[in-house]
């Protein structure tokens, strides 16, 4: 665009005269090259992310190398996602003492802790923990492997990159995300009837009846759905920005940077999407 | 551009024609026409930023030119499908300039990567041939166990060599080979790739601007300037090629028409 726009005598002319015309078109310049390359990457990223799944399905798969993500992405975001779920659901239990007391209704808090950990604390909370270690983790390595040319010396060696490098980690944060919040749904439950039993003197037969009682499939159903989309907008996050990784150590720190923030405002977007898809 | 499995000459190996590509306003290449007979090894000379490495990853696949046509055996390659990519990049290896060895690997499953990943041979088979490659190489076999983080970095250019020999490729690509090695080092490389090549009866196209290596692993030398080829002959005739470009690139001279027309 800017190519076509020097192309304009008279664009040339206000830029060099400095006077209020060669700003204002200085200025919709800027404003209209920046749109257009956030519609770029959106472009790209959308391109990505297809390729992605399309090739999800396309033999070969390297099956060492899921099995292997399975373990890096599931197993060892474990703690985090554990630890994560076991405080917030305590927190949610205290918290809720404190506001339900007001109003005669303490026998609330076992339905308040269970649905907010199932639909919403779980899921956002993991996802925005796993984002971090995560995509932060594979957006260094690939984006590492390619300023390297690890990642041309992959086609070189009649190994497609995307299969070998971005497929599996996908299929992996895709498949265990669900399988880490459904450990952290009752890791959450668990924190919140802890406190309400032994800190805030509730009995442990009606919190547990109570909390059965509220429970509904849809209700966990939502969370796994939301986790596994949210497994793979971190993973398909951190391939982009480490794939398309530039400019050396400086180019993986920003990719790295990247893969966090854009997945966390994803996972926040993505949220809202599916609970209204499922709630509205 | 030319239509997908064009016959050109048979006689070339590989061959480069007209081919061109730009980076937005940057046009890196502006026409290369280059050929390579098989068994031979050409070294494309050039100063930094003069195209070298573009024609190499347009070659590998790696850069789609823009405008031109690259042939392997008379197959065109330019605008390939996934699958009659993957059949010419069988018959290629390449040695890249950092070595470029996956860090989180043994040195020895790097070597055979391509042999167990690329082409689905056992564990055990690869194995051995890496270990045979790695010895070829000049390394001892317990090196085959160690990670590319606790080897030098003359070693890692060798098992990157070994890498690039392992699958007994038609063609060997070298990215400036010598660069980051000291003078021994690099000696030691270059007769490790002219024995390499001649083993394997392969083709070979290199790049660099280090003249005693491209002195020493060169059948023909090609110079190339701002993204064409500007001389194109025998080893023996580099010190008489006529062309002031060549003169003043060889000799390091810092005052030529190389640097009369970037000042």
């Amino acid at each position: 665009m800017a190519a076509k726009l020097e192309n304009f005598p008279d664009h040339k002319d206000s830029q060099k005269s400095g006077g209020p015309v060669g700003f204002i078109f200085n200025f919709f310049q800027a404003v209209g090259g920046a749109i257009l390359g956030f519609f770029q990457k959106i472009g790209h990223l959308t391109d990505f992310a297809l390729r992605s799944v399309a090739h999800c399905f396309m033999p070969p798969t390297f099956f060492k190398q899921i099995l292997r993500q399975l373990v890096d992405i599931g197993y060892y975001s474990l703690p985090v996602v554990g630890m994560t779920a076991l405080f917030t659901g305590m927190v949610l239990a205290l918290q809720s003492y404190t506001g339900m007391t007001r109003f005669n209704a303490e026998s609330a808090i076992a339905g308040v802790v269970v649905l907010s950990v199932t639909r919403e604390l779980a899921p956002v909370l993991a996802g925005l923990m796993v984002a971090g270690r995560v995509g932060a983790a594979i957006a260094a390595e690939i984006g590492t492997m390619r300023v390297t040319e690890q990642i041309d010396a992959l086609t070189t060696l009649s190994v497609n990159p995307f299969k070998y490098l971005v497929v599996p980690r996908i299929i992996a944060g895709t498949l265990t995300l669900p399988i880490l919040v459904l450990i952290g749904d009752i890791i959450g439950v668990f924190g919140g009837y802890a406190v309400a039993v032994y800190k805030l003197d509730f009995s442990a037969g009606s919190y547990i009846s109570q909390t059965w009682d509220i429970l509904e499939t849809m209700d966990v159903v939502s969370g796994l759905v939301k986790a596994a989309a949210f497994g793979f907008i971190v993973t398909v996050l951190g391939c982009y920005h480490g794939y398309n990784s530039q400019r050396g150590a400086q180019g993986v720190g920003a990719a790295t940077t990247n893969a966090v923030v854009s997945a966390s405002i994803m996972i926040l977007i993505f949220n809202y999407i599916i609970t209204q898809i499922f709630f509205s | 551009m030319s239509s997908a499995k064009t016959k050109t000459n048979p006689v070339n190996k590989l061959k480069l024609t007209g081919v061109h590509k730009s980076f937005g306003s940057n046009h890196v290449l502006n026409g290369v026409d280059i050929a390579v007979e098989p068994g031979k090894s050409l070294v494309v000379i050039g100063g930094s930023g003069s195209g070298k490495s573009v024609m190499l990853k347009s070659v590998l696949g790696i850069v789609q030119p823009d405008q031109g046509s690259i042939t392997v055996d008379g197959q065109e390659t330019v605008g390939l499908g996934p699958k009659d990519r993957d059949a010419v990049m069988r018959k290629f290896g390449m040695l890249f300039q950092g070595a470029a060895l996956f860090d989180s690997m043994k040195v020895w499953e790097n070597v055979s990567f391509g042999l167990m990943q690329g082409r689905g041979m056992d564990k055990r088979s690869a194995h051995e041939i890496a270990i045979e490659k790695i010895t070829a190489v000049g390394l001892k076999p317990e090196v085959g166990d160690l990670y590319p983080a606790e080897i030098s970095g003359g070693m890692q250019k060798r098992v990157g060599l070994a890498r690039a020999i392992a699958t007994s490729p038609e063609i060997i690509f070298f990215d400036e080979p010598t660069t980051g090695l000291d003078p021994i080092m690099s000696d030691v490389i270059n007769d490790l790739i002219v024995k390499s090549v001649k083993e394997l009866g392969a083709t070979a196209l290199s790049i660099t601007h280090d003249m005693a290596s491209a002195r020493k692993i060169a059948d023909h030398i090609a110079m190339i300037y701002e993204g064409r080829i500007i001389w194109h002959g025998p080893v023996d005739d580099l010190d008489h090629s006529g062309n002031e470009y060549v003169d003043q690139f060889i000799h390091g001279r810092a005052d030529g028409p190389i640097t009369r027309r970037t000042a």
